[in-house]
């Protein structure tokens, strides 16, 4: 495929390093990464437990910040933003996967949907659409008046998926999204995910352990102790 | 944010409930002490501007002569003068103590005229010599009814004291004595000046209604300076001083009574604090996974905050309703030490607002940790 038809590069990740301290000592988990996500990727990142996949993700979700080097996305330098800044920016730009699901337990999944609408501005009875759709979009809006205790694992997991998704945000971020499911439900949720990329556009980024989600994606990266297997930021 | 707010309030319902019933009762408490130091302080509130009370200067323990009546009268600005003393007698028992004063019934109940009385029964008191007056509250103590003879045994003035109720008050205001009983000055003095003529034509204290407030200051230091020099010099002061004197002497109690309503609020504020501690210990993986949708620090702070209050709320909302008939039961059980145990809206307000105010000070600990809480630190919680 010629360059030109490729869609742009959304994510530039360039040099990135990462670390924890624990106590005096110092735990490096990224790097010198470097990593290019074109818009509309599915892209699955694997490797072994401690390799630093979920800090990448964190990192790209703008959810942790990088000790060194630059990660741009859509244009904009997100390691230089401020934690509110970052904030706004997570709530348009990402939604996140968790692989407990994590909805909140004292909220109906329509209201669990349309919780990161509250931030927005938009009015009462809007949110509640958008909610609606998402759900509907992930099949389950049979189940919207359900708390989360009353649903599977599978459909808290398409709750979370819509909630994700309810913002229209540009990257979905999934942090082994399959890894708390049955074979049946992971297939469903894989198969949604799927449909998102290839459907609605979205640019997918999965950490996984299992091989067969990691086949869904359009292409696979592996961490090895925080170093990625290739560091060609051009692919 | 609201619904959000109250279903995690209601999250844990024991630890909830158990947290709502203390600050209930923290502010039950709180507000019946200080009740207790508002009756405690009744009098002060219910005594008047317009009212000087003249007492022997060295102390009121000593009497003052009859005789100076008519000096103080002349002074310019003064428009009534009544006078009295404490009798001081037991009704049957001891125990049934209520305070009973002789006093120039005419001007003193021109003067005090939150003492509502019926004109016809006024009138019969007046009348009479050995009629006596009750307030309703102390009628009703002991069920006596009008034409009652009621028979004190006199301890400053030795003797049983036979009396006719003739009439029986009503207050003006809520917070109005009722438990108050008067009689005729004359009736004893008359008897005095046949048994124990040393002490007959004496008066406890003058008091005396000024017709310009302004001028109640001028009218007291003229009303001391005429008999100044003399055998009982006086001391003029307003009833709210003079009330205010009594007060003072057990200033030491109502100081702990203050104390200890406090000491409860910031017991129930550690107790408070410390369940929302837990809460926010439990939900740090909530609070990351909140901030990961786009929420910040300070809606994470409205969050807690919002729920450590409506925590508050509920018990102090449950505090205030039990108020009401917990006073009713402390002015029933313990109407002889507290004549007036009314709770005021200066107190019910305060109650509130403390109750919003642990609210908020138990939240502040919680807050401040979930909002600085770094998300991948939160998340890192999950499994």
């Amino acid at each position: 495929m010629a360059e030109e038809s490729l869609p742009p590069v959304l994510v530039e990740i360039n040099d990135l390093t990462k670390s924890y301290r624990r106590g005096l000592q110092i735990i490096p988990v990224l790097q010198h990464v470097c990593l290019n996500i074109r818009a509309g990727e599915f892209l699955a990142l694997m490797g072994p437990s401690g390799s630093g996949k979920t800090t990448l993700l964190n990192l790209i979700a703008g959810i942790d910040q990088p000790d060194a080097g630059t990660l741009r996305i859509a244009g904009v330098d997100i390691s230089r933003l401020s934690e509110s800044e970052l904030a706004i920016w997570r709530h348009r730009h990402v939604g996140f996967i968790f692989q407990f699901y994590n909805l909140v337990p004292v909220l109906t999944a329509l209201e669990n949907v349309e919780l990161p609408l509250m931030l927005s501005e938009l009015p009462r009875r809007e949110r509640r659409l958008h909610a609606e759709l998402a759900l509907q979009l992930v099949g389950i809006a049979d189940r919207m008046d359900h708390y989360p205790r009353q649903l599977s694992g599978g459909q808290q997991q398409r709750v979370a998926i819509a909630r994700a998704i309810v913002t229209d945000p540009v990257i979905i971020a999934a942090d082994e999204p399959t890894g708390d499911l049955d074979k049946v439900s992971a297939q469903e949720v894989l198969e949604l995910l799927t449909r998102l990329n290839q459907e609605m556009g979205k640019t997918i980024i999965m950490v996984t352990h299992d091989p067969r989600a990691a086949e869904r994606a359009s292409r696979l990266q592996h961490l090895d102790k925080g170093v990625l297997n290739a560091c060609t930021p051009g692919m | 944010m609201f619904k959000l707010i109250w279903r995690n309030s209601l999250r844990h319902r024991l630890r909830t409930t158990l947290t709502v019933l203390g600050m209930a009762i923290a502010i039950l408490s709180f507000g019946l002490l200080r009740t207790v130091v508002d009756a405690w302080y009744a009098g002060v509130e219910g005594a008047a501007a317009d009212r000087l009370v003249t007492r022997n200067a060295i102390s009121l323990i000593f009497r003052l002569p009859l005789a100076y009546l008519n000096k103080i009268k002349a002074i310019p600005g003064i428009k009534r003068v009544a006078y009295g003393y404490w009798f001081g007698g037991v009704y049957i028992d001891e125990k049934n103590f209520f305070p009973q004063f002789a006093v120039e019934l005419h001007n003193y109940l021109d003067i005090y005229n939150e003492f509502i009385i019926p004109p016809e029964q006024r009138q019969a008191l007046l009348k009479e010599r050995n009629a006596c007056v009750a307030g309703r509250k102390l009628a009703q103590r002991f069920g006596w009814r009008l034409g009652d003879i009621i028979t004190l045994r006199g301890t400053i003035f030795p003797g049983n004291w036979e009396l006719v109720l003739r009439a029986i008050y009503t207050g003006a205001e809520e917070t109005t004595d009722e438990t108050r009983f008067f009689f005729h000055w004359d009736y004893v003095n008359e008897s005095l000046i046949k048994t124990t003529p040393a002490i007959a034509n004496q008066v406890g204290w003058f008091i005396s209604q000024v017709e310009d407030l302004d001028q109640a200051p001028l009218i007291a230091a003229q009303i001391d300076d005429t008999f100044r020099n003399s055998l009982a010099e006086t001391l003029t002061e307003s009833e709210k001083a003079f009330q205010m004197g009594f007060v003072s002497m057990t200033k030491a109690i109502v100081l702990a009574i203050q104390v200890v309503s406090y000491v409860v609020i910031v017991i129930i504020l550690i107790v408070l604090a410390n369940t929302m501690a837990m809460t926010a210990r439990e939900r740090q993986e909530e609070y990351a996974v909140l901030k990961t949708l786009g929420f910040q620090g300070r809606h994470l702070v409205t969050l807690i905050a919002g729920e450590s209050v409506a925590i508050a709320l509920m018990g102090g909302g449950v505090g205030l309703a039990a108020i009401f008939p917990a006073a009713h039961y402390f002015r029933t059980a313990l109407g002889n030490y507290f004549r007036v145990f009314h709770v005021s809206q200066e107190t019910l307000l305060l109650c509130l607002v403390i109750a919003v105010l642990v609210g908020l000070v138990a939240a502040i600990f919680p807050a401040w940790r979930a909002a600085r809480l770094p998300i991948a630190e939160g998340l890192r919680r999950i499994g």
